[in-house]
């Protein structure tokens, strides 16, 4: 009788480990990107801006968030861009969640001084920061440009709201119908919960 | 002598059908069928995602390697030649290649077609033209977060999802899973 119990058990444990086990792997396959999910605190980062000063969140005292942009000067999705993120960065800078654009690109025409070329011709509002030796956007997680991570300042750091698009449509600023960012920031500053956390668009894979 | 003058009738033949269209004022209402002819002219389909969706389910035996590429997109062309060079290996073996290409409208006639004519690619080349991204990204994998070059292999028994650069031999081995 006991030996029987001892035997039940033992399998019992057996099954809950090998299923405990088959669930940690199976969970393992399904994690793409080993970057931030919504929810988790972002690291702050040191990156040397255009104007070659180093900017680091900490930096901005009273923002309440970051509209994050992982972009570059020579993918098409992020030049289609540009405009509305100087348009957001106009529209959310003085109710204190500024633009803070980051180029994690090494390809040709992404390098630094090429940088400073499009922030000058196209008049960047916001930093546009280069991303040397690409540290920041593996632990964001980023995977193309542009990808949009916004951050909330809170007491325990700067909290990922929503991860993305822009909006809905990469050809036609008229043609959208979905502000994604604009809807996730609005709703953040209202301290309601944001309706689509993550979104999906095209982008150029960054390399 | 000759040619020079055949040259000449051509090139005053195509101003000369310029002006005319130009010239003509054309109603509202065939505008759009204007437009559709134009749209006619790219030398590849130009589907939304509801038209490319048979493509990413066929099931006819075959095993398909749909690649989502650019032309404007340097790790998308690095790979091209490596499955173009599958394709051909393959072909005996049911493999076909679809590249669906991601350029915007402007590039189809100018970069697209130039690039497809000048590098002899083979496969079969399709325009997916759907700016609701958000919308069908997730109908082609779950796990897809938008980056390319991204490539999707699947026949009858195995479906496989990339979002990656592949080299020759990466891309070669992973389609030998899908045959064997």
């Amino acid at each position: 009788m006991k030996t029987k119990r001892i035997l039940g058990f033992l399998a019992l444990t057996l099954i809950f480990g090998a299923s405990f086990a088959m669930g940690i792997s199976a969970a393992k396959d399904h994690i793409v990107d080993d970057g931030y999910q919504v929810g988790d605190v972002a690291t702050d980062f040191s990156l040397k801006n255009v104007d070659g000063k180093m900017v680091s969140l900490a930096d901005f005292k009273n923002a309440k968030g970051f509209v994050v942009v992982f972009t570059c000067n020579t993918c098409p999705y992020a030049q289609a861009y540009e405009d509305r993120m100087m348009a957001l960065d106009a529209k959310y800078k003085s109710k204190g969640v500024p633009v803070v654009a980051i180029n994690p690109s090494s390809k040709t025409g992404d390098a630094y001084e090429d940088m400073k070329t499009r922030a000058k011709e196209k008049g960047f509002t916001y930093p546009y920061l280069y991303d040397e030796g690409q540290k920041v956007y593996p632990t964001f997680g980023a995977t193309r440009t542009p990808h949009v991570f916004l951050l909330q300042k809170t007491a325990k750091g700067n909290v990922v709201r929503y991860i993305g698009a822009i909006d809905d449509n990469y050809q036609d600023a008229s043609k959208v119908d979905d502000k994604f960012v604009e809807a996730a920031v609005d709703a953040m500053l209202a301290g309601k919960e944001i309706a689509m956390k993550t979104t999906k668009a095209i982008g150029c894979g960054i390399k | 002598m000759n040619r020079l003058l055949i040259l000449f009738l051509m090139v005053s033949l195509v101003i000369g059908c310029g002006d005319g269209k130009k010239g003509k004022d054309v109603p509202d209402d065939q505008v759009v069928a204007v437009e559709s002819v134009i749209n006619e002219k790219v030398a590849f389909p130009i589907y939304d995602f509801e038209g490319l969706e048979p493509l990413l389910h066929k099931d006819d035996g075959q095993t398909y390697i749909i690649n989502f590429w650019a032309t404007w997109c340097t790790p998308c062309l690095e790979e091209l030649p490596y499955f173009e060079r599958v394709r051909a290996e393959q072909k005996n073996n049911g493999v076909k290649v679809i590249l669906v290409s991601l350029d915007m409208p402007h590039m189809w006639k100018s970069r697209l077609e130039p690039y497809v004519k000048n590098k002899g690619i083979q496969s079969e080349v399709v325009i997916l033209d759907d700016p609701k991204q958000n919308d069908w990204i997730p109908k082609v994998n779950e796990e897809w977060g938008g980056g390319i070059p991204a490539t999707l292999i699947y026949n009858k028994y195995k479906r496989g999802f990339f979002e990656q650069g592949f080299t020759y031999e990466e891309l070669n081995s992973t389609v030998q899973t899908f045959i064997k």
